[in-house]
């Protein structure tokens, strides 16, 4: 089912970090118009903003395009802002396509930004015994970070992976993200400072669990028609989009449930939601994962990383860690994940994140990726997914 | 005077402590289990007729994975002071082939656990206030 390709004009970001002196419509704004002057696309020529929600500023943060259009001047384009948890950027990337490629709109601007308290993410709050994101904190303390433990636990029992292969990811992308002027993080940790750090959520390690940080990205995209016009004559190209749900019966545990499907009556418990979220964008795209050059993964945490190899088809179930030892995945090696140093070095910042991706895949595809440069990038993949069920996922190419 | 038991939340467990049962739904149609009965997804199959009635879960389950809490959770998790880490047990229930989370009960240490080791329902303190022990319903070694 190939589906039509639009073009990445430009890209913007705002660092990651913690800046209690900005909202996130400063940052969001920031991440806009260096997308914007990247494209060389004036705001006044921007037909449509498509804008991921955060939950967590307010209602300005609900209704992000308007929020995003009026801070850079109303100027009558049309607007849709939509909320997907961790998914959202791409929600809304999604959109724009859909925009475009109906022939609504030629060129569009893509924004996502958050500001976030410390710590650990919370539910919102309120007294709500009939939701299970309620429930799970309420009944049993289920923290984020527990679910990572818990899918890690569950490496070292099926596969023997152990700590140390868990922190040689941070370790990795920790070396990537030290080359990365937008991420939060500019050190290069070693195994024994991941060691020396405590443990959150058994067996993972503070410096293993992605923190919560402010960021905004952003993207301006366009059709192939409109790109030619403007002189692009070789855009980066975005193939394929996934925005799938799960199919029943997800038979992993995952956020914010706190019990699985039954698969005693229906369905296949090996095919899991994060196998079928690459396998939409693979469709769409027309490739399979022998085509990809690099791939952004959602590193929650660091063995988190290891699963994704194995979901999106890098290699087979239970193989993620030699792939890691044997450096396929470093930059330099036949595939690098997190090429930009992934969740690891940046932190997420939630409405950001999954467009931050989609900026990474640009520059690398166009080879602008200095000292992270993965050689000769013409097809890279970015996945991730929204909590309560939302895929998300982009295959690029140049 | 002894605190007056109360479930932590109403509907999802049963509040027998000799032999506590979660009580989730099985679709008429699908014959799928739910838990909780009517907070979890359907089946696609039977959008229109799976009605669910309530059954109890098996009381008895195999873990599936485990971790710690070594840091406070959010609200609206009831913190006594001090905090005291947890352990946190997914269990894998044979019969329904479902897999549902629970903290351990506590005294347990984690290195004793390991997937794939038999676990059986119990009902624990939650939290208290002057009144009330709130109840949940937890993991045990069996």
């Amino acid at each position: 089912m190939a589906v039509d390709e639009i073009a990445v004009l430009g890209v913007g970001m705002h660092q990651w970090g913690k800046f209690p002196g900005k909202s996130f419509v400063d940052l969001g704004v920031h991440a806009a118009k260096e997308a914007l002057g990247d494209s060389g696309v004036d705001w006044e020529e921007i037909e449509f903003i498509s804008g991921a929600n955060t939950v967590r500023n307010g209602y300005p943060g609900w209704v992000s395009a308007s929020t995003f259009a009026n801070a850079l001047g109303f100027q009558g384009c049309q607007l849709a802002s939509s909320y997907a948890a961790c998914a959202s950027g791409v929600t809304a990337l999604s959109i724009a396509r859909a925009q475009i490629l109906s022939g609504i709109c030629d060129v569009a601007l893509v924004v996502g930004a958050d500001q976030v308290a410390k710590g650990m993410f919370a539910p919102v709050p309120g007294d709500r015994p009939n939701d299970v994101d309620w429930l799970r904190f309420r009944l049993m303390g289920l923290s984020n970070p527990a679910y990572f433990g818990m899918f890690a636990r569950r490496r070292m029992a099926l596969y023997g992976d152990t700590q140390d292969d868990f922190a040689a990811v941070k370790v990795k992308n920790s070396n990537h993200g030290a080359q990365n002027p937008n991420a939060r993080y500019a050190k290069s940790f070693t195994i024994d400072d991941v060691n020396a750090s405590p443990v959150v959520a058994d067996p993972l390690r503070l410096l293993e669990i992605c923190s919560t940080s402010d960021g905004a990205a952003a993207l301006v995209v366009s059709s192939l028609d409109y790109a030619k016009k403007k002189g692009v004559q070789d855009p980066v190209k975005i193939s394929g989009i996934s925005t799938v749900s799960p199919v029943y019966p997800n038979a992993i545990i995952d956020m914010p449930y706190f019990a699985s499907d039954s698969w005693v009556a229906a369905g296949d418990s090996s095919h899991t939601f994060k196998n079928q979220i690459a396998q939409h964008a693979y469709k769409e795209a027309g490739i399979t994962p022998n085509d990809l050059d690099f791939a952004e993964v959602y590193d929650l945490s660091s063995a988190y990383e290891l699963d994704w190899y194995e979901h999106i088809g890098l290699c087979e179930t239970g193989e993620a860690r030699n792939m890691l030892h044997n450096g396929d995945t470093s930059l330099g090696g036949r595939i690098p994940v997190n090429p930009s140093g992934g969740l690891g070095a940046f932190g997420e910042a939630i409405p950001a994140q999954a467009i931050a991706q989609v900026c990474e895949l640009t520059w690398q595809l166009r080879g602008d990726a200095d000292g992270r440069q993965v050689e000769n990038a013409k097809i890279g993949m970015s996945i991730n997914y929204g909590m309560f069920g939302h895929g998300s996922s982009v295959i690029a190419r140049r | 005077m002894a605190k007056i038991r109360v479930p932590a939340v109403d509907g999802m467990f049963t509040m027998d402590f000799d032999n506590p049962r979660l009580i989730g739904g099985r679709g008429v149609t699908s014959q799928s289990y739910y838990f909780p009965k009517d907070l979890s997804g359907g089946d696609p199959r039977c959008v229109n007729d799976d009605e669910r009635v309530e059954v109890y879960l098996s009381s008895h389950a195999k873990i599936w994975s485990y971790t710690s809490a070594g840091y406070p959770p959010a609200l609206p998790y009831q913190i006594t002071e001090p905090f005291e880490p947890f352990l946190i047990c997914a269990a894998q229930l044979e019969e329904e082939n479902m897999v549902i989370c629970g903290q351990m009960m506590s005294g347990i240490d984690i290195n004793d656990l390991e997937v794939g080791l038999d676990v059986k329902l119990a009902l624990d303190v939650l939290y208290s206030d002057d009144d009330h022990d709130y109840i949940v319903w937890k993991w045990d070694l069996a």
